[in-house]
């Protein structure tokens, strides 16, 4: 649930109609612990970024953000050209109601780690219940489409299984078919693969870059498996204590990273200088 | 209007005595009979087992009122002679209670990880000394946000006693009270019902503190889920 | 004289069932009131508006610890007052309502604060209206889980309509009290009534306890 403490805009950022995600001067913090600093960062349609670094370093708080899941203690969060969590009124920014939210968030769809699969439902109504709910489409419509994307997750003929009847890596695709259901402009992936048994991982990412390569979706990841990162982003921002520490193109920071922060944690987790 | 408000309480805390009495006996009765027929309920010697189990097993499938007026009523004439009605309230509810507490004392027990019993068995702790010293003051502290809701429970089953002419405080209530001043029913009632809150606060802050000394007694702070639980178990 | 004349026990049993009946009668009735309501004393429990929520809170604190009773007696000799005249057992069943009411809050209280995070968050992310994110993903969740201890409610609730002979509801102790101080012979009645409720409550409690085993194993 979003934390009750509202944000506050200070001189706020014009609305920059280019970018499809920019963040000014964003900070977040929980009770003492300040997770995110006046971070500053943008994302161009189509781009594919991949947030690394070590835990706590604010990577999943960016994307909670983006989701509403949490709300920013202060500075501004848009998303295609609108503010997420302001409006405006009467000339002034003030701080976004509830219709509001859910306007600018459809937009935006996300992958959870914990796949967080509805269990009541069974898998296509798992994929038809917020198209038919929140954009209108008829049963029909939304079951046919539904039946595309199980399709293309290769999981067609599961429609009548129940989650709890699928491997971790199957109902993490039905996951991810759920969130393009809704035809999101975004997609976040928080460490979609970290909680699956490491033979189920391969096809996951596999599926994830098929659909990087044959979307135009923007897509933001949290990831930890690097190999994924280089071959599907286009830009790779390493984070840590809630900064930006190094941003660059895969082939740069993994092959010559400029920061010691970056070269100690790729070393860490890679294994390598 | 402040004068009745007085009168009122006056003549209802004179019913204090009863309540309070029957209430404390009934805890301490329940108490007993819910470790006896806990513990009872896991020993090794099958007729034990059997007999308190019959034991919960019927004092908690029947109403209370059945109880209260079997005794008071019934058992007289087969026993030939007369309870102090008084006693006989107590009887009645620490003889319920203590079957639903029987239940309590055996799940908590049965909760302490099996691997406290082999420790205590590896060293050669006879059975009686691994109950008192390892396994009951591990259980003890779980038990008492559950035993606190029972004896709320019987605090409000206490009120059934103005049903055989007990003077309690409902009694005083209801039959010296409500039949000479109806049309003051709401205030008599509500300062009746404070009076049971204020009871029920009381034991609430008493429990408090044991929760405190069982817990200190296995060197840990009391927890919020122990309270959670009891309520998922329809502490009713 | 005898302690137990089966002739007049076989005698009495007719009155009895009589009253067996309408102790059904306020439970069933009882029941629904108490599993509806206390939903909706949940949900709006829940629900963080300021005055309702918090009052909500007092009212189920106060019933709950509060003798049954006198809330019957509250209930019935209040009503009157304002306009409204009830016959005993619909005071009564009121009563009972309202009471078991506050239990059931507690309990679909604690199966909605054991659907896992991620739901709430997933129906979020999927932007699903509020009301949707209730009636299709918690409560259908939540509900199946605490239906053993809504059962033990309503068991818990069959034992206590006896109360309602302190109105003048002839319920099955009710009638077993008239038959026993019209003979003055009070063991037959009162033993009887205790063997019904045991007919009854004992396979009750055992079938929540097999379901209790049940939804823990399918959760």
């Amino acid at each position: 649930m979003a934390s009750h403490t509202d944000t506050e805009t200070g001189e706020a950022a014009a609305l920059d109609g280019g970018a499809q995600i920019r963040f000014d001067k964003v900070v977040k913090q929980f009770g003492d612990n300040v997770v995110l600093r006046e971070l500053d960062f943008s994302v161009q349609p189509g781009e594919r970024v991949c947030l690394i670094g070590p835990s706590g370093s604010g990577k999943t708080t960016i994307l909670r953000l983006l989701m509403t899941l949490e709300r920013a203690n202060s500075g501004t969060i848009q998303v295609c050209g609108q503010y997420l969590t302001h409006m405006e009124r009467g000339g002034k920014l003030v701080s976004a109601n509830e219709k509001h939210l859910r306007e600018v968030r459809k937009r935006i769809g996300m992958v959870f780690q914990q796949f967080n699969l509805f269990p009541n439902m069974k898998v296509l109504q798992n994929l038809t219940e917020a198209p038919v709910r929140v954009l209108g489409e008829s049963k029909a419509e939304a079951e046919q489409k539904g039946m595309e994307l199980l399709e293309l997750v290769g999981l067609a003929e599961k429609a009548g299984a129940h989650p709890s009847q699928l491997s971790g890596g199957q109902q993490q695709r039905v996951a991810i078919a759920r969130a393009l259901a809704m035809e999101p402009d975004v997609l976040l992936l928080d460490e979609v693969t970290s909680a699956l048994d490491p033979e189920l991982v391969a096809g996951v990412l596999g599926l994830l870059k098929d659909i990087a390569n044959s979307t135009d979706i923007t897509m933001l990841c949290v990831t930890h498996e690097m190999g994924f990162a280089r071959d599907v982003s286009d830009r790779v921002l390493m984070f840590d204590k809630g900064v930006v520490v190094e941003e660059a193109p895969p082939e740069k920071l993994f092959n010559a990273p400029d920061h010691q922060r970056t070269r100690d944690f790729l070393q860490a987790i890679l294994g390598r200088s | 209007m402040f004068d009745d408000l007085t009168r009122f309480l006056a003549i209802l805390t004179e019913g204090v005595a009863t309540t309070v009495f029957v209430t404390v006996g009934g805890i301490i009765l329940a108490t007993v009979m819910s470790f006896v027929a806990g513990l009872c309920m896991l020993s090794r010697s099958t007729s034990l087992r059997v007999v308190s189990r019959i034991y919960v097993e019927v004092w908690r499938g029947t109403s209370e009122v059945v109880q209260l007026f079997w005794i008071f009523f019934a058992l007289p004439v087969l026993i030939g002679f007369q309870l102090v009605p008084l006693w006989a309230g107590v009887l009645v509810l620490g003889i319920n209670h203590g079957a639903y507490g029987a239940e309590i004392v055996r799940g908590a027990v049965q909760a302490v990880p099996r691997a406290q019993y082999e420790g205590a068995i590896a060293l050669n702790f006879t059975p009686a000394q691994r109950m008192l010293r390892v396994i009951l003051p591990q259980a003890l502290v779980e038990m008492v946000p559950p035993f606190n809701n029972l004896f709320i429970q019987l605090l409000k089953g206490s009120a059934l006693v103005s049903l055989v002419f007990l003077e309690d405080i409902t009694y005083q209530a209801t039959e010296v009270l409500l039949p000479t001043n109806s049309r003051q029913a709401f205030t008599i009632l509500l300062l009746l019902l404070m009076l049971y809150l204020v009871l029920s606060v009381l034991i609430t802050a008493v429990m408090r503190r044991v929760e405190r000394r069982a817990a200190a007694l296995v060197g840990r702070g009391p927890s919020a889920e122990a309270s959670d639980r009891a309520a998922l178990m329809g502490g009713v | 004289m005898d302690a137990w004349e089966w002739e007049y026990a076989f005698s009495i049993l007719p009155d009895l069932l009589r009253g067996l009946l309408v102790t059904f009668q306020a439970t069933v009735l009882g029941s629904a009131l108490a599993l509806a309501l206390g939903l909706v004393l949940a949900l709006v429990r829940r629900s963080g508006l300021p005055i309702l929520s918090q009052g909500t809170w007092a009212f189920i604190e106060l019933v709950r610890s509060t003798p049954l009773l006198v809330q019957i007696y509250f209930v019935y000799n209040i009503l009157p007052q304002f306009g409204i005249t009830l016959n005993s057992l619909t005071a009564g069943v009121l009563a009972l309502g309202v009471h078991y009411a506050t239990y059931t809050a507690e309990v679909y209280r604690a199966g909605i604060d054991a659907v896992p995070r991620g739901q709430w968050e997933a129906a979020t992310a999927l932007s699903l209206p509020s009301s949707r994110v209730w009636t299709g993903v918690v409560l259908p969740q939540a509900v199946p889980r605490v239906l053993p201890a809504l059962g033990n409610c309503v068991i818990s609730m069959y034992k206590e309509v006896p109360l309602l002979l302190s109105i003048g509801v002839l319920d099955l102790v009710g009638r077993a009290r008239e038959v026993a101080s019209d003979s003055f012979r009070p063991v037959e009645p009162y033993t009887l009534a205790g063997l019904f409720f045991l007919l009854l409550s004992y396979p009750a409690a055992v079938l929540v306890r097999r379901l209790e085993r049940r939804v823990g194993i399918a959760h």
